[in-house]
């Protein structure tokens, strides 16, 4: 009997990965082998994986769609836009709050519609006839309700079918109000490979329609924006509370507790933090060229991290008040981390981790497990893209294929009145000379360890096959996999919405993680599985792979 | 009470869509893996939502739509998918059901399932094919109530085949019930001494134990053996009465097979068990077994110790038809009056139904509105100033609002734990649901008073 207790189980990736593909028929293993990757040292650099590419039919896979990107993830979080599902009832329905992000909306006058789900609820005679009359009739239900700033509406599968045209629908009304933004999204759900076309459907349209429309200066001395942070389980309260410690301004957060107006003024900071590089670094790039605002990576899920992080802003501002403020601050904060970690490392150190989730949050975690002693030994995203996976440096070698030529890239030029330069291109150089390069960001597979398996849009069956041959003691993915998982014997810890649980960005988020993991990777319930009266019951701690 | 003004668009709709309430029914059937024909985010939205409210894994297969074959037809991903299922899960069966994309584009599911069965490459030759199951689910044509009952419909329509001499079972479709009701009923029925089909049956499928060794199908369902065989039942008889397709799946089985067809309300309260007891007392030739006739004695008794604390209690219920209907019929026994049952789904004989089932024991029949959303159940509440609430999850926000108790019934229920243990059905559902009540009501009175009496 494999005992847990003695070190990971030896597991041999390429047997993995044989094991995977043995069931496929031939044409969709030569598909599947190119997304699974075994990590090894190289001289060229980290191996070569495929991702964003269309997922196999009839392959339970865990992403989703265009739409559940646009409307759910990014347009989400912010509290004051009227959110106006265009379709039938399911797709409004389905994403009505049911991601855990969170919004404060307490300030004196500031509206929270975060808990509405408006849609158009199409019937059979709208598919024949055309929806654009209800959609506008919609959109002035929703204007007579709450004389919102903004109002925004995401296309549905059949609206791009049926071809109605929400574009002329929304300038139409926004005209007619005067006094409230109409934007519209064609995010249809078939539109790209999966929620990551979503994303850049609705970055692109905030970018369009949003930012730049308050000039007026936000107070601060050191002032950022956040990018691709979404404030589930209270991550984007945790940072803020982190900055504002420092003294370092957060102007607008994309889009964890945002609301419109930090939108509006997003170009008015001085430096951009990417967190979730996946979902926004384009968005980056369009403020860098349109408004002279640099860019660099952050991460803060990991106590470490979050220092590293911190730090990387002081050295952009180079202002020696806040840089002792940061030393200060991270001093002031580390004791509580490092007691944690000292108390259940005992418990967690040696143990394995694999990470399916996202976006970056399979990279950023392993920080975290880090700190507990605990490795990854395979992980990979649900709806990344090759940089993600191997770096910044790859996007010019990008195959451009049907599905991302199908998601518009805006043309960005300087702003003639509010463009204005952070730092002059020799200050930048200096920056990158001393360690702090702008707009670049690491991918997960060079951060791996040798012999690790890195599989990309991993699916149900993959994930069955994964638990019986690597046995993990955490499965990090979602609520869809979450139960299967878990029916095998391995705890499975949802990092799209934390279960129940959070923050886990920051100080007080590693904590709060320590806590969560060292609870489940300890669990005993699993030794219960057979009965008392059945045999042997001095093996009673079985699982299913022993 | 005057009329609730009529909106265009839907707020906070009190409906989910039709190709999830499919899936549910397709999980009751034995080795049956549900497939969406559309776009992959439908089958990802409806598994959150299935897996957040049951617990349990839940795979749903999609054939994964892209723009490409949103134009020239989702034929070859929907033929690509099925083959990969049957070799990936040795599914017993498929059921596919169709979704906004595949309807707006017009797709002939019955016609690309049955050329895929004619050519159909799967591990084990075509012997091994299992059978394939379409329904036709667009989203803009009804709500997930109306989703389950045709995928009902049309599982009776293309399994049963046989109408040989009659083999004395009973077929009972329950309609759309927790996994605790479906396993209650069962128990019914074999306390009867009746051999029964129930179908679909989510007692084990979505309510599983947990084992030393993962199934990728878990057990459990209706076997097809046994749909195959409805057709010489003894007699069919459906719960509830809204929402079904013509012909649904009980006019199915009594116009094809001859299958006599006994509709009833969900028995959900002490009149409504009654005539699905006295049916089955019917059927089986037998007394209703003592331990049920204790249950009703129990139930009975409860009833006349809870009155006090129900008595001039003003509820509002929603939920689909069938279930709203079922909670005015119960909540009328015990003295609570409610003001307000409403359904997303818009079914016009509701008001009759309801009008009947409080006739002779509330004061006044309840306001009943089909076909609403909870922007316009807000705005009826206020005025009527219930309680409490009784529903699914998402009233959560007006009992909020309210500062009301809400009782969670129904679907989706992802604020509270055991979804699908809620038992309503039956005296012994009723007997849960009225201690949940009562003890909702004494919690709230306990917790607002300023002293916190310890006798209530």
């Amino acid at each position: 009997m494999a005992t847990k207790e003695n070190g990971p189980p030896a597991w041999d990736p390429a047997g993995l990965k044989e094991e995977m593909l043995r069931q496929y028929p031939p044409k969709v293993a030569r598909k599947r082998a190119k997304q699974m990757v075994i990590n090894q040292d190289q001289p060229s650099g980290a191996p070569e994986i495929m991702a964003n590419v269309r997922t196999i039919p009839g392959i339970i896979t865990m992403r989703g769609c265009t739409y559940a990107g646009c409307k759910g993830v990014i347009m989400g979080p912010t509290r004051d836009i009227v959110n106006i599902t265009h379709g039938p009832i399911g797709c409004g329905f389905y994403s009505w709050l049911t991601r855990r992000n969170q919004t404060d909306a307490s300030a004196p006058g500031a509206e929270n519609y975060m808990t509405y789900s408006f849609s158009t609820d199409m019937q059979d005679k709208d598919i024949i006839f055309g929806g654009e009359k209800k959609l506008e009739q919609a959109i002035s239900e929703a204007y007579d309700l709450f004389h919102p700033k903004a109002i925004a509406v995401f296309a549905t599968c059949p609206v791009g079918l049926i071809g109605d045209d929400i574009h002329a629908v929304a300038a139409r009304m926004k005209k007619q109000f005067g006094d409230c933004n109409v934007f519209a999204f064609s995010c249809e759900g078939y539109k790209g490979v999966s929620q990551s076309a979503g994303h850049h459907i609705a970055n692109n349209q905030v970018f369009r329609h949003v930012v730049g429309n308050n000039d007026e200066p936000k107070p601060g001395k050191f002032k950022i924006c956040l990018l691709g942070e979404y404030n589930i389980g209270g991550d984007g309260f945790e940072i803020d509370r982190v900055l504002n410690k420092c003294g370092i301004t957060n102007v607008a957060t994309f889009s964890g507790n945002s609301s419109y107006d930090q939108f509006a003024s997003a170009h008015t900071s001085d430096l951009n933090c990417v967190m979730c590089h996946r979902s926004i670094n384009y968005v980056a790039d369009m403020l860098e060229t349109k408004y002279g605002v640099p860019w660099i990576k952050v991460n803060f899920i990991g106590a470490g991290a979050t220092a590293k992080s911190l730090r990387k802003i002081a050295q952009y501002f180079d202002d020696p008040e806040l840089t002792a403020r940061v030393e200060a601050v991270i001093a002031e904060e580390m004791p509580a981390v490092e007691a944690v970690i000292a108390e259940v490392r005992p418990r967690t150190q040696g143990k394995t981790a694999v990470l399916f989730v996202g976006g970056p949050r399979a990279h950023h975690y392993q920080e975290l497990f880090k700190e507990m002693g605990m490795r990854t030994v395979s992980a990979g995203y649900e709806f990344a893209h090759r940089d993600d996976y191997e770096g910044r440096q790859v996007i010019p070698n990008l195959t451009v294929d049907a599905d991302s030529r199908n998601i518009e890239e805006l043309e960005v030029e300087p702003d003639p009145q509010r463009y204005r330069a952070r730092k002059a291109p020799e200050k930048i150089g200096e920056l990158a000379q001393s360690g702090l390069p702008m707009k670049d960001y690491e991918g997960l597979i060079p951060d791996m360890e040798p012999g690790s398996m890195i599989i990309d849009d991993l699916n149900q069956y993959e994930a069955e096959k994964l638990v019986e041959m690597v046995k993990p003691d955490i499965f990090c993915a979602g609520i869809k996999e979450k139960f299967s998982v878990q029916k095998m014997g391995v705890p499975l810890k949802q990092l799209h919405s934390y279960d129940s649980g959070g923050p886990y960005a920051g100080f007080k988020g590693a904590v709060n993680f320590y806590r969560e993991i060292d609870r489940l990777v300890n669990s005993k319930v699993w030794g219960y599985l057979k009965a008392p009266w059945q045999e042997n019951p001095e093996l009673s701690a079985t699982y299913v792979w022993e | 009470m005057s009329k609730a003004p009529a909106y265009v668009s839907t707020t906070n709709a009190c409906k989910a869509c039709m190709p999830l309430g499919a899936c549910l029914a397709f999980k009751g059937v034995e080795g049956c893996v549900p497939f969406l024909h559309g776009s992959q985010g439908c089958a990802t939205y409806m598994r959150r939502y299935l897996i957040s409210h049951y617990r349990e894994p839940v795979d749903i297969a999609s054939s994964s739509l892209g723009e490409k074959q949103a134009i020239y037809g989702g034929g070859p991903n929907l033929k690509q998918g099925l083959v990969n299922v049957m070799n990936k899960y040795q599914a017993r069966a498929i059921g596919v059901a169709t979704t906004c994309l595949t309807e707006t584009i017009g797709d002939d599911v019955p016609g690309l399932v049955r050329e895929f069965l004619g050519q159909a490459k799967v591990e084990g030759g075509a012997a091994s094919v299992p059978p394939v199951i379409a329904v036709s689910t667009p989203s803009f044509g009804g709500t997930h109530l109306q989703g389950f009952h045709r995928a009902v419909a049309a599982l009776v329509a293309q399994l049963a085949t046989t109408a040989g001499p009659s083999n004395g079972q009973v077929n009972l479709l329950p309609g759309l019930v927790s996994p605790a009701d479906a396993r209650y009923l069962k128990e019914v029925l074999a306390d009867f001494g009746l051999t029964g089909v129930l179908l679909p049956d989510i007692s084990l499928t979505l309510d599983g134990v947990a084992k030393a060794e993962y199934e990728l199908i878990p057990e459990g369902g209706t076997p097809l053996r046994d749909i195959a065989a409805m057709g010489s039942a003894a007699a069919t008889i459906q719960l509830g009465c809204f929402a079904m397709p013509n012909p649904s799946a009980g006019q199915i089985l009594a116009s094809r097979f001859g299958v006599p067809l006994v509709s009833l309300n969900l028995p959900l309260g002490l009149r409504a068990s009654d005539a699905l007891f006295q049916c089955l007392e019917r059927h089986s030739g037998r007394p209703t077994p003592e331990r049920h006739a204790r249950e009703r004695g129990q139930l009975l008794d409860a009833f006349v110790d809870g009155h006090k604390y129900l008595a001039g209690v003003k509820a509002v219920v929603y939920g689909e038809e069938d279930l709203a209907l079922g909670l005015c019929s119960f909540l009328a026994e015990v003295g609570v009056q409610v003001v307000l049952a409403a359904s997303g789904g818009e079914s016009p004989g509701l008001a009759q139904a309801v009008a009947e089932v409080s006739d002779g024991l509330a004061p006044q029949a309840p306001l009943v509105r089909s076909g609403v959303d909870f922007h316009q159940i807000g705005e009826q509440a206020r005025a009527l100033k219930p309680d409490l609430l009784i529903g699914n999850s998402k009233g959560q926000t007006l009992a909020r609002e309210l500062r009301v108790p809400l009782v969670r019934v129904g679907f989706p229920i992802h604020d509270r734990f055991g979804a699908g243990r809620i038992l309503t059905l039956g005296y012994r559902g009723a007997l849960a649901l009225l201690d949940g009540l009562i003890n909702t009501l004494l919690e709230k009175r306990q917790a607002d008073n300023p002293v916190g009496y310890g006798y209530l």
